[in-house]
């Protein structure tokens, strides 16, 4: 069969194997094939009866869980798509998220309740279903509410309406320049095109157990999920806070006899570093697949000398893309002096790739230029956001291209190289994150003049955030008073490292923020000022 | 600083110095929340637990270092305190 939508997936291995384990969560909790699809079934029937249509969008607020992965295929059943928003992240931003998209209905915990709109403000949604115990703060939205269980109680049919490819599956939220995030929008076509090529690379079975570290609301969650339903493996969900503790997780790793894992290089270098990896055999991973920014390669050379067997690949591609559009494959064994990370690699199968100037000529071999790929994966648009889209998006030689906005440079032995950024965006820890959007969050505090945000780049320890500050009548708050400010606006992994403050901000002849004069001084003081044991 | 808490200080050094550069000491506070307010995120948690174990000697486990009881360096060098003394005596029974 061949699938068109990413329910189909779940649909053929729940008639193929109904009785396998399809999810096993961090406690050993497991729901088989069969059962899965029949809660997802139920679920999307309880959403079309309260009146969540095709085409709708639905928020995922939830920790990783089984009950997450029943609402993500519940949603798609329907045939909506999901908006999963960052459980740990501040309201204020996940709010903005779930308005943006218009959300028909939120699936959650009691703590997601208050990312709905006070009453009054904004939509009402004709389905808020909740998982676990309703506590009483939030007992004015009581009457809206569902409990998850009984939301599965309905025991309705499938529920029936035409799949497409051009339907949306989901819609991710990446940091937005203008300071508010923007949602790729990501169809079913994309979807499965990128879980096929998947399964050509990981040739997965029955017998694979799947790691699910990344989050829902980070795209890589896209490689774990999918091709693991489609070919009956099980996929064990690892939990917000084992996922944190890495002496945990590796004994998780070793105890489950994980055979396939993915998760950020961040992630593998705190088992590394924290892990105790000697003590453990963790010797069934037959694959180890990392992304979302660079793996240091002494790092990586020492997590190869604790795994030796398993294949590793260096998997590269924007949300905008579907989770993966280059990738590499490691050397079993890393030459002693090799010191420059490993490049993306070159397309999948899937992809074409185009290298271009700034006049859209090709380059030439060793040429620095923009990186452009097209194919079945490239998504269909922001969100409400035209003019993003229709600058993202261009025409050549009859299909149609995504810039990328990544500088590469190419040869034929190592394929793409990630040289950087041409504008205010980085990537740590899997996240594209616009430093504009972190400026516009400091320029938040009442007592902050101007905000100016830059990073810095290191072979070794990775990317670091600087924020550069001017204060209201020279009056500073303290730098414990700026994290914890950062804290109720931003992300974790947005939250700058180091704050530097200024009795005022350098500027260019036309009166613009110098960044060039800023980053210079941090390449100069970057030896001294900050300290080796600092954050990687 | 008070003189009398050489634990918070010791930590407090590790914190001001790794995760809060030019930050002024009076600014972190023995009862300054670190996890909860985003000071200290997960990485730098790790972080702290590792110099922790290596200074102290003493090993941490997973309830130790939980968001609730983990926030603030008085109750971190309580948990120090009380680590270090099951340490130094042998548990019930073992004595002769």
């Amino acid at each position: 069969m061949t699938a068109r939508h990413l329910a189909d997936y779940l649909e053929a291995s729940a008639l193929r194997c109904p009785t396998r384990p399809a999810l096993v969560d961090t406690a050993g909790l497991s729901l088989t094939y069969g059962e899965l699809n029949r809660q997802a079934e139920a679920l999307a029937s309880f959403l079309a009866a309260r009146g969540v249509t095709p085409g709708n969008r639905v928020g995922v607020a939830l920790p990783k869980g089984i009950e997450a992965v029943v609402a993500l295929f519940g949603i798609m059943k329907a045939g909506a798509a999901y908006v999963p928003v960052d459980h740990g992240a501040p309201v204020e931003r996940s709010r903005q998220i779930l308005s943006d998209c218009q959300v028909s209905a939120l699936i959650g915990d009691s703590r997601s309740l208050r990312l709905l709109p006070a009453d009054g403000e904004g939509p009402t949604l004709c389905a808020v279903v909740v998982v676990g115990p309703i506590g009483d703060d939030c007992a004015s939205h009581a009457p809206h509410v569902t409990l998850f269980e009984s939301a599965l109680d309905g025991g309705g049919g499938a529920v029936s309406h035409d799949r497409r490819p051009s339907d949306l599956a989901y819609i991710i939220y990446t940091s937005g320049s203008t300071g508010t995030p923007k949602g790729a929008m990501i169809t079913h076509g994309n979807a499965v095109s990128f879980v096929e090529w998947c399964s050509s690379l990981l040739e997965p079975g029955e017998h694979d157990r799947f790691s699910s570290h990344t989050p829902f609301h980070f795209d890589a969650s896209v490689q774990d999920i999918y091709p693991a339903l489609k070919h009956g493996a099980s996929l064990h969900l690892i939990s917000d806070d084992l996922g944190k503790n890495p002496r945990e997780l590796a004994r998780f790793i070793a105890d489950r006899r994980l055979t396939v894992w993915t998760s950020t290089p961040s992630a593998l270098m705190l088992l590394l570093q924290f892990g105790n990896l000697q003590t453990h055999d963790c010797s069934a991973i037959r694959i180890v697949s990392f992304g979302g920014e660079v793996f240091p390669v002494k790092h990586l050379r020492a997590l190869q000398r604790h795994w030796p067997a398993p294949a590793y690949f260096n998997m590269y591609g924007p949300t905008e893309t579907t989770t993966t559009c280059t990738f590499g494959r490691i050397p079993s064994t890393i030459p002693a002096d090799r010191e420059d990370p490993y490049p993306i690699g070159f397309a999948c199968s899937h992809c074409r790739t185009l290298v271009l100037d700034d006049a859209g000529r090709e380059v030439g071999e060793g040429e620095e230029g923009l990186l452009h790929i097209s194919g079945p994966s490239v998504f269909a648009g922001y969100w409400r956001r035209p003019a993003e889209t229709t600058a993202a998006l261009h025409d050549r030689d009859g299909a149609r291209w995504y810039n990328t906005g990544d500088l590469v440079r190419w040869n034929p032995g190592e394929g793409f190289t990630f040289v950087g950024r041409k504008d205010g965006m980085v990537k740590r820890r899997g996240f594209r994150i616009e430093l504009g959007e972190i400026e516009r969050a400091l320029y938040q505090h009442p007592r902050v003049r101007e905000a100016a945000v830059v990073s810095l780049s290191d072979r070794n320890t990775g990317t670091q955030i600087v924020a550069f500050l001017s204060c209201v009548d020279g009056d500073a708050p303290s730098i414990v008073e700026l994290k914890t400010f950062c804290a109720t606006k931003l992300p974790t992994y947005m939250s700058p490292d180091r704050f530097i403050l200024r009795d005022r901000l350098p500027k260019t002849s036309t009166g613009k923020m110098d960044y060039q004069v800023l980053k210079g001084e941090l390449a100069v003081s970057s030896t001294q000022a900050i300290p080796a044991g600092g954050r990687r | 600083m008070n003189p009398e808490n050489p634990v918070e200080d010791i930590l407090r050094e590790f914190i001001l110095s790794t995760y809060l550069p030019d930050e002024t000491p009076d600014n972190l506070r023995n009862d300054t929340p670190l996890q909860t307010s985003g000071i200290l995120d997960s990485l730098a948690t790790l972080g702290l637990v590792a110099f922790i174990e290596q200074r102290f000697g003493i090993a941490l486990d997973v309830l130790d270092t939980s968001v609730e009881r983990f926030d603030r360096l008085d109750d971190i060098a309580t948990l120090i305190g009380r680590k270090t003394a099951q340490k130094s005596s042998p548990p019930e029974g073992a004595r002769s």
